[in-house]
């Protein structure tokens, strides 16, 4: 049982000069066979490989990690976290996540720093009006906190803003969640490598999958830069590249993968508290406790899988900015990236069994994977260790390609994604 | 006022020319060609701020962009900057500095009660607590926000504008330094077109702040006529104070120039700054080198600096950092420093050198001019709060990992510390060239260029001046070579020392008395307070990976992006972990090098510009007629034309009303129009609508749904064939750039074979719809085309003039009612809309804008794209399924066969009346059919559109239901907040006129 974090806990080590903190998680060599072996050592992976040991009794089972943990979408996302989504399905998802993300810290003893400091989606047309109160009306009446702002409200809530956008694209209104917020992207990953080490969990980084073997149709081992591994389960939890592992395996996925970047300014004092997304002129902004201004730019307009993100997009993304908050304009960028984002036609995820029996998918989040990844982990850990799709998980197979079943949240435009 | 530590014969300001300005409220003297931390060095001052997170007091360390510590917030009010590097702000008469995150002041800070917490707040201490009790989090974060944070953001609009520029280049060069400006040289002798670029106000790098010398003369006689030379060729374009910050794919180069911001009084006239956006054939990075400070205990105290900032204060600035220095090294080269020191008359107290053996051409200098070395010794203590009094030195113990032996202190006013050199690889990273960890010089340099660029001088491990030169030199030389210029002689080398700054002792860690983390603090990353200690934790805790390290310790995330203590980090892991340094890796180098304003991103695309505004021929007439406009796309439409303190609601009864009782009229104009010809014109369209188009003769008109794969709606209009092989397709307002670029990629990808061209006409003309019972009567007066209905049925069109001026009539209806729309050139818009509105006066003709448009169509039951669908809808939900041809393919044929799509259950396109007819469901509303006290509930289906209609007498509205069209005559429920319900009949969405007499009267 390892030390609980606590402040008297930092007292106790401070009087020892901090030297006998333990490790937060091991870090085996993998062993020759596991129960199930999850793919991503992301925040999906991780949480879905601690609900596999800690309500499915899976305790011989291991997180494969090509790079470093939390080092994919994980560690590069604007660390937005919301449940306002417009169609049923998405909002039972999402709103499942946001419960587990109340308790993430206490259940986990790490500080994942949930800040439930509200999020603002501004509409800037006529149209985004209609479809901001159609998903509020959505929302509303699927138990999820949503209301509607005019436009002195937003300015009540957001006292920095111009209203009238610069003159080209005024703020109409917007919605508002205020259970929603940002949390603490790094220590999710942390907290839950450190919980699931805790449990018995092998996480193995630096160990990427080079195939699989199949025997049958059903899958029997992974092939890595570590060795093989035997198992008959394998989940799948990987952004960027889902597309490639499932060539490995044999098929093929509906996602296109495209770089999606962020950027921060340089660190100043409070000066905007909720978070905004303007989803019109494409410009998210919020601020870091550290102090810096977080600021979601969009997707590039092709595929590709550079961790970065081209010019332009960032030029359309800090003239919105400029425009939404003209006192911003002195501030200065510090630091911009990428990440790759897997996104499926109709832009929500595939959670599910996979063409290939004992690999399971969780992948093609898109640009919105990190608000659920509590709930994400559960639903598939559940889908793994019962081999059935959970019911939140079983609109999103990916059979829902073949049937049309489609949840398209581009629809859902107003809420930009 | 005095500027006790200035010297009056060196450096490279102008004494004649004084600058008064002010420090946290205190008037202090400097001179032009000061930057502020100079101007504070001259008089006395290395107290500067307070640290982020510990509230240390914290001086100047460094004189370039490296600077972590001494961050200022520059002026106040609109032109306020948070966090400037006091030691690239150029002073100028009249500047205010203060102190960033020290209250009221770095000398009598509250904050800095923090350092009695200090022993509780290791690095990620804060993942560890707050935890307790539950919902206090929101308090401590309160809390811990207004701690965090450095400087202050602007609370005005900036009074600034700034600017963007493109440029194109066959050699860029950034950095103005020896090889930057000797690569510059050949290159611009070659006769390509050059750019350089370096960030200072003048050029010559490290030249600056050098005594050396080239061809037996001062170095900078040799910058002077290189510039001169270099301005007489006309395809050079030196840009001094601009800072070469990003470098992406395929050599785009992004530069900013600083324009005003060293003015005292800033021009109007003048953007602030400008984004230079290079796309350079070949690129040479000359972009020199950074010193690494040593770690040793205490090494943030006030008074501390780098050994090559106080050479260049000396040299460069003429100020004396202090009056007694003692240098801490761990290579010869810093002795350099101690000799200029000296020979300014800076007493050299002593040099603790880390080496077992003091050796080199440097230190040889110095144990000549009487410098007392004190080889193979580390630093025990560092005395002095406030500013560093004096340093304790004592020997190492031969495993370099603990001191040994007797101590002795050693009085300073200030230190200079060397802990080797980082070539400046910041840029060639950027550009994805592969680094190389050069174990010798223990620094990354670059190993292989993945673009066209190549780096000379210090940026890629050439130390001395003669070999930088040289290096530049080749460089330039190659990049005009590649760039396809002619070999030039690159001359002879000019003569100049080449002494690098080896040899050296990699001690990442300068053991003080006590293990590191016991007492005293060994500072990596000063701005965000991490310290060699929180290193070691970080990896004993498992956080192993460098990006585990740098994301849990926070080292080199600050604004200094870890300029000065990246490599130091990766040293002290690497110890730690017992892995050479190659193994640990590096994090990736982002953009940009130095922080870059948000405005000069944003450029001129502000305010109307912010994004292309398009307006109709008619536009001006429209906002004489008092319209509000509505953003239709990039159009400005008119919404609805109020009278007088007419509510939009009064003003779109009435409109709706007057058109359908005598006329109105709309502009039309924003329709898009796609000009389609070819001999395969009629495949293609059969092809992507989803009906067919073989039986559409010339002068005839048909309505089309346009899928996408996944066979939802996606755009609608109605297409007319102009003659053989020759079409007019209409498209949504909105949608015209989408189906454009959507018809493209399959004439393109998917259909290669098929002869059609495709020319967007939007702009080539300009259209009126007129509408309602007198539409005929009007138009007839004004065109030579016989309307009556026998000549000129409905979905036909005819040529001929109205208003005198050739036009395009076709007699199609979006408002349900008889309609001509007219097209004429879009130069004789406004003609034809001024002659219709006078000509029309007799028959009450009515403008009416988008909002009356929706209602007239919603009352017919036409759908908006985008408003009765959302990407999710079928032709078949819309009841439309006749328009899907069996007899053909067309894009989006196969996903309707999808067993989804028939599902009857799928949500369809009905009218709903509400019980209260003055009662106007909300646009969005939810329908239910089983109300519940409370949500959660089930929903059935949406309010798409919804309306008042005079027409109607009532209200009334369109909506998609689950099974809807087989649920005409059911009831459904819109719950609305606060728990009011309106209850509705589903019914047909054609609501006026069902039988079409109007349409086709």
């Amino acid at each position: 049982m390892k030390a609980r974090y606590s402040i008297f806990s930092l007292a106790r080590n401070a009087l020892s000069y901090h030297e006998n903190w333990q490790q937060a998680w091991h870090s085996p060599e993998p062993k020759k066979s596991y129960d199930a072996v999850i793919v991503g050592g992301g925040g999906h992976g991780l949480v879905t490989a601690y609900y596999l040991a800690k309500e499915h009794g899976m305790r011989n089972i291991a997180v494969i990690e090509r790079g470093w943990l939390g080092g994919g979408n994980t560690g590069r996302n604007t660390t937005i976290v919301r449940s306002n989504y417009m169609w049923d399905q998405s909002a039972a998802l999402y709103e499942h996540a946001l419960k587990l993300w109340e308790n993430m810290t206490r259940e986990l003893n790490f500080n994942v720093m949930f800040s439930q400091r509200s999020v603002l989606n501004l509409a800037h047309t006529q149209n985004e009006v209609r479809i901001t109160k159609r998903r509020i009306h959505s929302n509303r009446l699927n138990g999820i906190d949503s209301t509607w702002l005019d436009p002195e409200d937003v300015k009540r809530e957001v006292p920095i803003i111009d209203l009238r956008g610069g003159g080209r694209y005024p703020v109409l209104g917007g919605s508002i969640q205020r259970r929603a917020g940002t949390a603490r992207h790094d220590a999710v990953a942390w907290g839950y490598a450190r919980a699931c080490s805790e449990m018995g969990v092998d996480i193995i980084q630096q160990c990427a999958v080079e195939g699989f073997d199949i025997e049958g149709g059903q899958v029997t081992g992974v092939r890595t830069s570590k060795g093989q591994i035997k198992t008959n389960k394998v989940g799948l939890v990987v952004a960027g590249h889902c597309g490639v592992l499932a060539n490995m395996a044999g098929f093929k996925l509906p996602v296109n993968s495209r770089p999606l970047q962020a950027l921060v300014s340089e660190p100043v004092k409070p000066i905007i508290h909720n978070v905004v997304m303007a989803g019109a002129v494409h410009a998210y902004i919020s601020q870091s406790d550290k102090g810096e201004l977080v600021i979601g730019a969009g997707t590039d307009a092709y595929n590709g899988y550079s961790q970065w993100g081209s010019n332009p997009v960032t030029e359309d993304t800090l003239a919105a900015i400029c425009e939404l908050y003209p006192l911003f304009r002195r501030m200065r960028m510090l630091r911009q990236w990428g990440g790759v984002v897997d996104t499926c036609p109709d832009a929500s995820p595939i959670i599910g069994l996979s063409p290939v029996k004992g690999i399971y998918l969780n992948c093609g989040w898109g640009t919105g994977g990190f608000k659920a990844t509590p709930g994400s982990g559960h639903i598939f850990a559940d889908t793994v260790a019962n081999n059935r799709p959970h019911p939140i998980a079983a609109p999103f197979a990916l059979d829902r390609f073949r049937t049309g079943f489609l949840i398209d949240e581009h629809a859902a435009a107003g809420v930009a994604h | 006022m005095a500027q006790t530590y200035r010297l009056q014969d060196r450096g490279r300001v102008d004494l004649e020319r004084p600058i008064d300005f002010t420090f946290n409220g205190k008037r202090y003297r400097g001179y032009a060609g000061d930057t502020v931390a100079s101007a504070l060095l001259a008089n006395g001052i290395h107290l500067v701020g307070r640290s982020f997170k510990y509230h240390r007091p914290r001086g100047i360390l460094g004189a370039g962009a490296e600077e972590p510590n001494a961050l200022l917030q520059v002026e106040s009010g609109p032109r306020t900057l948070p966090n400037v590097r006091a030691t690239q702000a150029e002073l100028y008469d009249g500047m205010a500095v203060t102190s960033v995150n020290a209250w009221p002041g770095p000398d009598t800070d509250v904050g800095a009660v923090n350092q009695l917490f200090a022993k509780l707040f290791p690095a990620g201490f804060y993942y560890k607590t707050f935890m307790w009790p539950g919902k206090a989090w929101p308090y401590y974060e309160k809390v811990i926000r207004h701690a965090a944070g450095l400087g202050k953001a602007p609370t005005d609009p900036d009074p600034d504008f700034y600017d963007k520029r493109y440029a194109h280049c066959d050699v860029l060069v950034a950095g103005g330094g020896p090889a930057g400006l000797a690569a510059a040289l050949t290159a611009a002798r070659s006769g390509a077109r050059v750019v350089l670029a370096d960030e200072n106000p003048e050029f010559g790098g490290s030249l600056l702040s050098a005594r050396e010398t080239i061809d037996g003369k001062p170095a900078i006689d040799w910058v002077q006529a290189t510039l001169d030379e270099l301005r007489g060729h006309p395809e050079v374009r030196i840009l001094p104070r601009t800072i070469v910050f990003g470098y992406y794919d395929h050599n785009w180069i992004d530069l900013l120039e600083s324009r005003t911001d060293h003015l005292s009084r800033k021009p109007d006239d003048r953007p602030r700054q400008r984004m230079w956006k290079v796309r350079a054939q070949e690129v040479v990075l000359a972009t020199g080198a950074i010193e690494r400070p040593l770690v040793f205990v205490d090494n943030d105290r006030p008074g501390i600096m780098l050994a090559s900032a106080a050479r260049s204060y000396v040299n460069r600035y003429g100020v004396k950092p202090g009056n007694r220095c003692v240098l801490v090294t761990n290579n010869d080269g810093a002795y350099q420093a101690a000799l200029d020191m000296q020979d300014a008359g800076i007493e050299i107290a002593a040099a603790i050198d880390v080496r077992a053996e003091a050796t080199g051409p440097f230190t040889e200098r110095a144990k000549q001019a009487g410098i007392r070395i004190l080889p193979n010794h580390g630093v025990a203590a560092v005395d002095g709060a406030k500013r560093v009094r004096a340093i304790k030195a004592q020997p190492l113990a031969a495993d370099g990992e603990r001191l040994t032996g007797a101590s002795r202190k050693i009085a300073c006013d200030f230190v200079a510390s060397s802990g080797g050199w980082n070539p400046t690889v910041h840029l060639f990273s950027q550009s994805r060239g592969k680094l190389r960890f050069d174990a010798e010089t223990a620094a990354f340099v670059p190993d292989r260029s993945v673009q066209r660029a190549r780096s000379a001088g210090c940026c890629q491990g050439t130390w001395g001046l003669m070999g930088c030169l040289k290096d530049g030199l080749a460089a330039g030389a190659e990049a005009a070579k590649a760039a396809g210029f002619p070999d030039t002689k690159a001359g002879s080398t000019p003569k100049a020392s080449d002494d690098g700054f080896l040899p050296a002792r990699w001690l990442w860690t300068v053991p003080g008395e006590q293990p590191v983390g016991h007492k005293g603090k060994h500072f990596v990353d000063y701005q965000n307070d991490v310290t060699a200690a929180d290193l070691l934790l970080a990896i004993r805790e498992g956080y192993t990976s460098i990006e585990h390290v740098k994301r849990y310790t926070t080292t080199g995330m600050a604004t200094d992006q870890g300029k000065t203590s990246n490599v130091n980090a990766l040293g002290i892991v690497s110890q730690a972990r017992g892995l050479p340094i190659p193994e640990i890796g590096t994090t990736t180098f982002r953009p940009p090098y130095t922080p870059v304003t948000f405005g000069a991103w944003g450029g001129r695309d502000v305010g109307d510009l912010f994004d292309a505004e398009r307006h109709s021929p008619m536009h001006a007439w429209h906002v004489r007629a008092g319209a509000a406009f509505e953003n239709v796309g990039l159009w400005k439409r008119p919404w609805y034309y109020p009278i007088g303190n007419e509510s939009m609601h009064d003003a779109v009864q009435r409109e709706s009303k007057a058109t359908r009782d005598s006329v109105g009229i709309l502009d039309a104009t924003t329709l898009g129009r796609i000009d389609v010809q070819g001999p395969d014109a009629v495949e293609f369209l059969n092809r992507v609508y989803t009906n067919g188009w073989k039986t559409l003769k010339p002068g005839m008109a048909r309505y089309g749904l346009m899928l996408g794969e996944d066979g939802m709606v996606m755009d609608d209009g109605v297409t007319a064939c102009l003659r053989e092989n020759h079409y007019l397709m209409h498209t949504t307002s909105g949608g015209a750039g989408d189906v454009l670029a959507h018809l493209e990629e399959y004439l393109q990808t998917e259909w290669p074979e098929l002869r059609v061209y495709l020319t967007t006409v939007t702009e080539q003309y300009a259209t009126a719809a007129l509408a309602g019972p007198n539409a005929r009567k009007l138009l007839q007066e004004v065109t030579d085309i016989d309307l009556s209905p026998e000549a000129f049925p409905f979905m036909t069109f005819r040529e001929g003039t109205v208003a005198g001026v050739p036009a395009r009539v076709f007699r199609i209806s979006f408002s349900g009612d008889l309609s001509f729309e007219i097209n004429v050139h879009a130069d004789h818009g406004l003609h034809m809309w001024q002659t219709l509105m006078s000509v029309g006066e007799k028959y009450d003709i009515t403008p009416y804008g988008t909002e009356t448009m929706h209602v007239l169509r919603a009352e017919k039951g036409f759908i908006i794209v985008g408003q009765e669908t959302d990407g999710t809808v079928t032709p078949i939900d819309l009841g439309m399924d006749k328009l899907c041809s069996s007899k053909k393919d067309f894009i989006g044929k196969r996903s309707l066969a999808r067993p989804d799509m028939l599902d009857p259950q799928r949500k369809q396109f009905v009218g709903l009346l509400p019980d209260d007819p003055e009662e106007v469901l909300e646009e969005g509303a939810q329908l239910v059919e089983v109300l519940k006290d409370a949500p959660p509930m089930d929903m059935v289906g949406h309010v798409s559109s919804s309306y008042m209609s005079p027409n109607l007498g009532r209200s009334f509205a369109l909506a998609l239901v689950e099974g809807g069209l087989h649920k005409h005559g059911q009831k459904v429920f819109a719950p609305m907040p606060g728990g009011k319900t309106i209850a509705c009949t589903i019914t047909n969405p054609v609501f006026f006129d069902p039988e079409g007499e109007r349409l086709r009267a």
